[in-house]
């Protein structure tokens, strides 16, 4: 069976091209998710033009709302580029220099400051997209969103800390600037006071006792005023997410996107191997000669998986390694994704050798797997919550008599997760081992 | 066969059905030491099927078979075409001696085949780069490393041209020469008659004739028909049994 391996892996070297894709392949697989999966959204470039007058001050009510400082948060998670106008702006986005524009009208610090007066006129910011890409439109809205979501916020918080001085000067008492005036207010709290001194010095009547009400309400008003600046502070952000993970563990998303992309490299180089090598027994007519007493069907059998576990696990390694040298991948726990990695090839060769015994000759096995294994594949990244009842049971069962799903999870799990997590897939692959090699070895009896 | 000369394979009354399909039906076949023997017949007469149990490669439904020491040469080259002459060979070297058909090294037998086949020259280029003939003459070194005492071919020449032909037949019976009993089933009857000794004509399953080519005329002319050459008298022996 040595020999059949050793013959196998003989015949792939002198494939060129079939030994090129092998090496090439995932190395480009992995630089192009390595530069994916580095780039994220800080190389969302977005057009900024601001038309405030520079150097215009953003205070009101004695807080300071640096320009810069909304620049910082509009420009936190995206890239900006600054515009020279609202057309340069237009045109870097037509363009494609820039998937988005924000341009800040001139009146925005009038605007920002009314949201401390009596006539509050929010700002109105625009907004430019290129809307000739769906998908495009989709990421650039919720990018846009969140930029927004940070620059409210900050502003939220500051209009929420200049309330609470307002809250303070009529509580305490102080001075403030109207209008270039200083003017002194007295505040409850000492407004409070003198009406208890004046309340004690008048004699029992109704003087009295209209200044003891007067006494009761500063009280009152000072000890509700107290609940409201904390109560200002809240509505700045009224909801906040305790996050609660039930059931079973996930892998992050950056684990998960390198799961998908090894367990699709695995399945095809390895169906796609297995599957055409072991047509081409039967097309070099090789099969009926070997099976003639030199070695058993089995053993044949046993050789190709041998060689998609060889090469498969060979350029998920590779794969690996290269998108290694883009994101954190736990060198520590070779172990556990190598097995994942090494029972997934297997469950796929296993599964090639299938197709390939019942197709019988290689182009016809090669178009049944990747007729058979994109769509599985993709089907069993469909999410759950995604379709209806029904279907997702019609796709857990698509997803479980399918070795992909299972090499994802092993593969997943032995990046990241830990316990049952990590063994429950390999189980799972060891038997789809059993099953597939038991539907070849049928096969291989009319081969 | 000479009277008296010992058998190399012998088979009896061999019958094999595919679904309600009879193949063979009770063939009995024969073959001496350093005998060749030419199998022909009409299209799905059995000669392939015939061969393929001779070798053991199928089993038979009935009958029985006696030979010690077969190897089965297939029509089409049933080698790698991607490796070498000296990588097929040594491939399979390999597996026979694992599974101690031989104990003989393989590297021994390698360069026994290269040797014979006189294909030392171009031991290290692929067989898919090599003609027809010179794919055939591997093929048929594959078979005979083990030191078969009957050689089984089926239709050897088929796609070769004449003086290819001619090669395979100078190889094969040089073999001959060192006492291996040859079989081979074929569709030229030219080449039967060149190089058989004997012939065998299987149809519909059956075997209906066993003797040499001048047997085969006589007993056509002694139905008073015109024997003329050998394809002719084939011709005729099997009109006259509703072939």
């Amino acid at each position: 069976m040595r020999w059949l391996l050793v013959k196998d892996l003989q015949i792939l070297r002198r494939s060129p091209l079939q030994l090129a894709l092998l090496v090439i392949y995932p190395i480009a697989i992995a630089l192009l998710v390595g530069f994916a999966m580095t780039r994220d959204q800080e190389q969302t470039t977005v057009a900024l033009y601001n038309a405030m007058p520079a150097g215009e001050s953003l205070g009101f009510g004695g807080e300071e709302v640096d320009g810069g400082e909304i620049r910082d948060q509009l420009c936190g998670r995206v890239e900006c580029i600054d515009a020279d106008g609202v057309e340069d702006a237009k045109r870097m986005v037509d363009s494609g220099e820039a998937t988005a524009a924000v341009i800040l009208p001139e009146d925005t610090g009038d605007r920002i400051r009314s949201l401390a007066s009596l006539d509050p006129d929010p700002p109105v910011i625009q907004v430019v997209v290129n809307g000739s890409d769906t998908v495009e439109n989709q990421v650039t809205d919720d990018r846009i969103d969140a930029m927004l979501s940070e620059a409210n916020l900050l502003l939220a918080k500051r209009l929420s800390e200049a309330a609470n001085q307002y809250l303070d000067l009529i509580l305490e008492g102080g001075r403030f600037d109207l209008l270039g005036q200083d003017i002194e207010v007295l505040g409850l709290q000492k407004s409070e006071r003198i009406l208890n001194r004046l309340e004690s010095k008048l004699p029992p009547g109704a003087d009295r006792q209209e200044l003891e009400r007067a006494a009761r309400f500063a009280r009152l008003a000072t000890e509700n005023l107290d609940l409201a600046g904390p109560l200002l502070t809240a509505i700045t952000q009224p909801i906040k997410a305790d996050k609660v993970v039930v059931g079973d563990e996930a892998p992050s998303l950056d684990t998960f996107a390198i799961g998908v992309t090894t367990a699709f490299a695995l399945m095809f180089v390895t169906v796609l191997l297995v599957a055409g090598s072991l047509a081409l027994e039967k097309e070099e007519n090789a099969f009926t000669r070997l099976s003639s007493g030199l070695v058993t069907r089995t053993q044949i059998l046993v050789a190709k998986i041998g060689l998609g576990s060889v090469v498969g696990s060979g350029v998920a390694l590779i794969l690996l390694v290269g998108l290694g040298l883009f994101v954190g991948i736990e060198w520590g726990r070779a172990p556990y994704w190598l097995l994942g990695i090494l029972f997934g090839a297997a469950a796929f060769s296993a599964a090639g050798s299938a197709l390939g015994a019942a197709a019988r000759e290689v182009r016809a096995a090669t178009l049944a797997a990747v007729m058979i294994c994109l769509p599985v594949a993709l089907l069993s990244l469909v999410p759950d919550d995604a379709v209806g009842p029904a279907v997702e049971t019609a796709i857990d069962v698509v997803s479980a008599v399918f070795p992909f799903r299972p090499a994802l999870d092993a593969i997943t799990a032995g990046l990241e997760l830990s316990g049952s997590s990590t063994w429950l897939p390999l189980v799972h692959l060891a038997a789809l081992v059993a099953v597939y090699g038991a539907l070849a070895r049928i096969a291989l009896r009319r081969f | 066969m000479e009277p008296g000369s010992p058998l190399a394979l012998a088979a009896r009354g061999v019958t094999k059905s595919f679904g309600g399909r009879r193949a063979l039906g009770g063939v009995d076949f024969e073959v001496g030491s350093g005998e060749v023997v030419a199998l022909i017949g009409p299209n799905g007469a059995g000669k392939t099927t015939l061969l393929s149990i001779l070798a053991g490669i199928a089993a038979p439904d009935e009958g029985s078979v006696d030979a010690d020491g077969v190897a089965w040469v297939p029509q089409q080259a049933a080698l790698y075409r991607r490796l070498s002459v000296r990588e097929n060979l040594m491939l399979f070297a390999r597996l026979q001696a694992a599974a101690g058909q031989t104990d003989e090294r393989p590297e021994s037998m390698v360069e026994r085949m290269l040797e014979l086949t006189g294909l030392r020259e171009r031991a290290g280029d692929r067989v898919g780069t090599l003609s027809g003939g010179n794919q055939q003459r591997v093929n048929i070194a594959v078979g005979l490393m083990a030191g078969p005492s009957v050689l089984l071919l089926d239709e050897p020449s088929v796609g070769l041209d004449p003086a290819q032909r001619e090669r395979l037949w100078r190889f094969i019976l040089g073999l001959v020469g060192e006492g291996t009993a040859v079989a081979f089933s074929t569709h030229d009857i030219q080449e039967a008659e060149r190089y058989a000794e004997r012939i065998v004509v299987v149809a519909e399953g059956e075997g209906v004739f066993d003797g040499t080519a001048d047997e085969l005329r006589r007993e056509v002319e002694a139905r008073g028909e015109s024997a003329g050459d050998l394809e002719t008298s084939f011709l005729a022996f099997l009109r006259e049994r509703g072939h």
